[in-house]
Parts: structure tokens; sequence; C-alpha cells
């Protein structure tokens, strides 16, 4: 059954962004386009407002606004973690990103495996970075297309099989033509639209639900009956809580600081970062992008309002699975009108494309700086960079649909979970190297080594009885299965805690116990590019590298592309 | 090791190495937040929402009045004292110093 008021405003918003998109080549063109400097990171020059708006539709996905309230309609209080995530983070990373801000703009850095290049002279370790950087993205991108497929599946466009994802491809098909032509610059325009459309979208709804439902506290009240009811295979016991209990207090704790670790570590928050004009413009978003988690916060409780209007998840005919990252459309479709349905919707889906565009950018800055002209065409020229960048951007956003359309969306859901663990291995190589190089380069990749095979096998061995797999079923690790070659410090507990947590610690341990070793016997830990004074360098410091300059010491560094 | 005296100089010194000033520390109140037991609880409600819910919401205005206060106090740099030509500026804040 299809909605046709819903998917004409859907339609039509979707039509506006794509035209900004290919608009947003034109918008403040600087230099030249064929640089990775104008391509890649939107000519390094955006201000305060844009920052807010590129980095806001970068971190906070249309799979977060759809997967939050599902985790809370499901499983309660858990869910919440989002919040403090969003709380703790900007906090934590305010100093240690203006670091990377200016070390990358003197030396002329544009991902977080560059940095780390310059800072330890190893291409290895920076290639370690780099892949890690892009298997963490991939599947990022995937749920984009999760999320957006939940909306159009929501509005009817429910078929099944390979059609029930044309849809979805000729989105992506769009996307992807806009992106290799505009680069950066696509995605920080069509952001505005996508978070005015959010904003709007949300303030109506947790103003005018819970009204409607009868207060919040009678949504509360419903939300824990329905809550502690025992599901089918949750073995007699509660789905759920709106408290967090005994054994997920840790979980709670660990997953909301591990997923704040993280998410700077992720090459697209990188990228919206160095695409910034200076320090300022980023002190002044670090302060307002707790706006977007008070949003977050709002939305997460929508999981809640679902149980109370009594919701129920659409059944997606392509897996003939009921889907619960659709309860939110879901609840829109049954709560608004047709009209302002459509629009929370084209909001959501134009969410999708946002960060779907970021990260594609992202993974392919990547792949081009630190395997592409490390490994491949070491006397590439930025020109060949930028349209290897292009090519790259292409292949990574069709891998992410192929990931949708030939393997089961839940693999991509599971990915993105391993995800957060891994990329969360590559904290003592970036954000430590941005404050001391004590750590050893050999060191530090000991200490990835034993941290990513330490955190896959606990991922391996933990269990998901609601879906009936043994293995990978989520990252809350129970106390009792953890074990250190075969030693069970805390046998019989029931505490959980999150898995990516734990194998940072063992990272960082093995990492300052190989350093001790290291220095012990003298062994050289490589040059440093980077002095002292560089993390502190502003706009207008004479130290700053000019932006989409040809690159220094490479072979091709002389030859400047042509307007 | 620390160095935050205001610098009459037009253009940022260059410094080096470690900059600390103690208004940094502020930045590790919200970690507080992630101490769960203290909050843990349904009452006292505040619009029908449990304190659970409620009190975190004012942790991001305390997450946020935290950042702000060192963004303030550390701002001992002159951002730059070239022209402004950056097109972006036409559809951006300009000067908001």
């Amino acid at each position: 059954m299809t909605n046709w008021v819903e998917l004409v405003v859907f339609l039509v918003l979707f039509l506006v962004v794509t035209v900004l998109g290919f608009l947003a080549a034109r918008w403040q063109r600087g230099g030249h386009m064929e640089h990775l400097d104008e391509w890649g990171l939107g000519g390094r020059k955006f201000g305060s407002w844009v920052t807010w708006f590129l980095v806001g539709g970068d971190l906070y996905t249309a799979y977060t606004f759809v997967a939050v309230p599902a985790l809370l309609f499901s499983s309660g209080a858990l869910g919440f973690y989002a919040l403090p995530y969003t709380v703790v983070l900007y906090p934590l990373v305010f100093l240690p990103v203006l670091r990377l801000w200016s070390v990358s703009r003197v030396h002329g850095y544009v991902t977080p495996a560059d940095f780390v290049r310059g800072r330890y002279g190893s291409s290895l370790l920076a290639l370690i970075v780099a892949i890690t950087g892009i298997v963490a993205t991939m599947p990022y991108i995937a749920l984009q297309l999760v999320g957006l497929e939940a909306v159009l599946r929501t509005m009817g466009i429910n078929a099944s099989g390979i059609l029930g994802h044309l849809p979805l491809l000729i989105a992506f098909v769009i996307l992807a033509v806009y992106t290799y032509q505009s680069g950066l610059r696509a995605p920080a325009l069509i952001a505005f639209v996508k978070d005015i459309l959010i904003y709007a979208v949300i303030l109506v709804a947790v103003l005018y639900l819970p009204a409607k439902l009868g207060g919040w506290a009678s949504i509360f009240d419903s939300a824990q009956a329905k809550l502690s009811q025992p599901s089918a295979t949750s073995g007699g016991k509660p789905q759920g809580s709106i408290l967090l209990t005994g054994s997920n207090q840790l979980q709670y704790i660990t997953l909301a600081l591990g997923s704040a670790l993280a998410l700077f570590l992720y090459p697209h928050s990188v990228t919206g970062v160095l695409a910034s004009r200076g320090r300022a413009v980023l002190k002044r978003n670090m302060v307002a992008l707790p706006a977007y988690s008070l949003l977050l916060g709002l939305l997460a409780l929508l999981g809640y309002v679902a149980i109370a209007a009594g919701v129920k998840p659409v059944t997606n005919n392509a897996t003939g699975r009921p889907d619960a990252n659709t309860i939110i459309p879901a609840l829109f479709d049954s709560q608004f009108g047709s009209l302002f349905a459509g629009i929370a919707f084209a909001a959501i889906g134009i969410g999708a494309l946002v960060p779907a565009a970021i990260m594609s950018i992202a993974a392919a800055n990547l792949w081009t700086r630190n395997v592409y002209k490390e490994y491949l065409h070491r006397s590439a020229t930025p020109r060949q960079e930028a349209r290897q960048a292009k090519l790259a951007s292409l292949v990574v956003k069709f891998g992410a649909v192929a990931f949708i359309l030939f393997i089961d969306p839940q693999f991509s859901i599971d990915l993105q979970l391993i995800g957060g663990v891994i990329i969360l291995q590559t904290l003592p190589a970036v954000a430590i190297a941005l404050y001391t190089r004590w750590l050893h380069r050999w060191a530090l990749l000991a200490g990835w080594v034993v941290g990513m095979t330490y955190g896959m096998y606990l991922l391996s061995i933990i269990p998901n009885p609601a879906t009936g797999r043994r293995h990978f079923g989520g990252s809350a690790l129970t106390l009792d299965k953890l074990t250190i070659l075969g030693w069970h410090p805390f046998a019989g507990s029931t505490v959980q805690i999150y898995v990516g947590f734990v194998a940072l610690v063992v990272n960082l341990v093995v990492a300052v116990v190989v350093t001790w070793l290291l220095r012990a016997a003298g062994v050289f830990n490589g040059p440093d590019q980077t002095a002292p004074a560089d993390y502190h360098a502003d706009e207008g410091s004479p130290r700053l590298k000019p932006v989409a300059d040809a690159v220094a010491g490479a072979p091709g560094a002389k030859v400047v592309a042509s307007e | 090791m620390s160095d935050t005296t205001p610098r009459p100089s037009p253009r940022p010194a260059e410094r080096s190495g470690w900059r600390f000033s103690a208004w940094n520390l502020l930045l590790l109140v919200p970690l507080l937040m992630l101490v769960t037991p203290w909050f843990n609880t349904v009452t006292p409600r505040l619009f029908g929402m449990p304190f659970f819910y409620w009190v975190q919401f004012v942790w991001v205005v305390v997450g946020v009045a935290c950042v702000a206060i060192v963004y303030r106090m550390t701002r001992d740099e002159p951002v730059t004292n070239a022209p402004d030509e950056l097109g972006v500026d036409d559809l951006d804040e300009r000067n908001v110093r």
C-alpha cells in the first residue's frame, strides 16, 4: 500500500537536494578542483556555520536517528547511552582535535593516516591506520542505506527481491554522481536542508506526540509495562527496563565512553574537522554541536512513544522478518498526517545521504593518500590524486550498495558493531601520538595486532539469544566469559562490558610494555616530521601550508593543476 | 610548560611544546555523568519523565557550559589579523570575535 502524498513530498525534497548537490560544485569554488584539498576537503575554508551543519550532518546519521529509538523500543534504558556518549564526546576531543587540525594544516595532511606517517615516518603504520579506517567506514555507509530503506519500506515501497532494492539503488546512483562532481561541498550544502528538516520534525514530534498520547508519565509507564514482560526469546526474563539493571550499568558506561573515544577516530569525522578554516571555528563548534545531542536524546525517547502508541515494526518483504529499524518511520506514519510524515521521511532519507557522501569521500582520501600514492603510484600529481579519489568514492559507494543487495542487512549492522571496536584500536597511534611520541612505532603496531585479535575473539564468543546466533551477537560481553589465555578473572559475574573498551585496554598495555622493551634495546623510533609548534599553529600563521598546493617533496611537486 | 599570558603582538607568537591551562581541567567534569548509580532512579520525576532521563538532559547543559568556559578563558591568542578574503563567509558569519 503506497501513500502517494508522502511519496510526492519525499520525492520533491529529494529533487531539491539533488539539484543542490550538483550546484555545490560551483559554490565558493576555490582554486584547483583537481586537488584533494578542494575535492576532498572543500578547500579547507569552511566557517563556523558550515562546519556545524557539516559535522552535525556527519556524526548524527540517519542510522542513528532510526536505530537509537529502535534500541530503546526493544531493550529500554541501555539505548539511552547515545546521550551520555555525545555529552562526554566534546570535552574529551576538544583539545586533541585542535592539535590535529593545526598539525594537518601545517603539513597538508588530508587523513589521520597521513599524520601517523609524518609523526613516525612509518608508511606501514600509516597503512594499518588507513585500512582500519576504510574497513570501519564501509559498513557504516551500508547502514545509511538501511536507514533510507526503512523509510522507503514504510512509505509502501516494500517489494521483495532485487526489485525491492531498486529505489535505493537509484538514490545512490544520484548521490554517487554529484559527490563525484562536487566533492565535500555537496554534503556541506545538503546538510543545511537535512538539519533544518530534522530539527523541525523532532521538535514537532516531541511536543505534539506526548500531548496526544497522555503525557510523558503515561508514556514511560506503558513502556515499563511492556518491557517488563518476558519475550519469547529471553527465557522468562523481562525484555528490558526503563532503568539500568545491575548487569548492564557497566555496559552503559563503557559503551558511552568507548563510542565517544572512537567517534573522532573515524575518517569521516576527521574529514569534517580538517575542512574547517581555523581553530576558532572548531572551538565554537565544540560548544555548539551538543545542540544535536539534545535532539538525539529527545529522538531516542520516541522509542518509548512508539511503545505507548502501539506501533508495530514493518515487515521487510525482502527478508520476510519484521524490521525493528522501521519503528520511527512507522510511528510518524501512524501519528502524523501524510504531508508532515512525508517531510519527516525526507528528513531521514536526506539524513542518510549526507553522511554517506562524507564517509565515501573520507574512505577515498585514505585509499588515495595512504595506499595509492604510497604503494601504487608514488609520483602521482595532485591532479592524479584527485582523480583517483573521485573514482575510489564511486567504488566505495557501490561496494556499500552491493553489501545491502546481496548480503543480509543484518550483516552490515553486525559489521558496524565491529567497526567501533576496530577503529578504537587506532587510538594510541593517532590520538596519543598527537601529544607524545613516547610510545614506540613498533609497539603501536604490536598493540594494534593484539588489541584487534583479542577484540575479534571476544566478539566471536558473544551469543544473541534473540536472533538465535552463537557468534558476533552483540558488543556486550558478560564478564564471566572474559578470558585471558584461559584464565577467567571474573568467573560467575553477570555484569556486562563493552568489548571495544576491553580490547583498547589490552592494546594500551601491550603498547606500553613493548615500548619499554624497545627503548631498553635502543631500537630507532623513526623520524618525526612535525615540530612542537606545529600543534598550535592557527589560521594566519606563516607556518601553514598553502591550500591546494602541490605536495612538497613528492616527485610531482612542481606540477600544478591548471583550471 | 605553562604559558597562558595574553600577548599584545598582532601576529600570534609561535609556541612550542605543551601548553597547559588549569581551566582545561573543567573538561573532565562531564565525565562525572558516567557514574550511573548516582541517577539510576525513577523519582523525582519532571514533567512525568523519570529522573534517569531528565537529569541526563541537564548534563548536556553542564557539558556545554564546561567547554564554553574553557573556550572563553583560554582564548589568549589573537586569531588572525589578515583580511578575510574567504568566499564561504558570504554564507557564513564574518568576524564574530
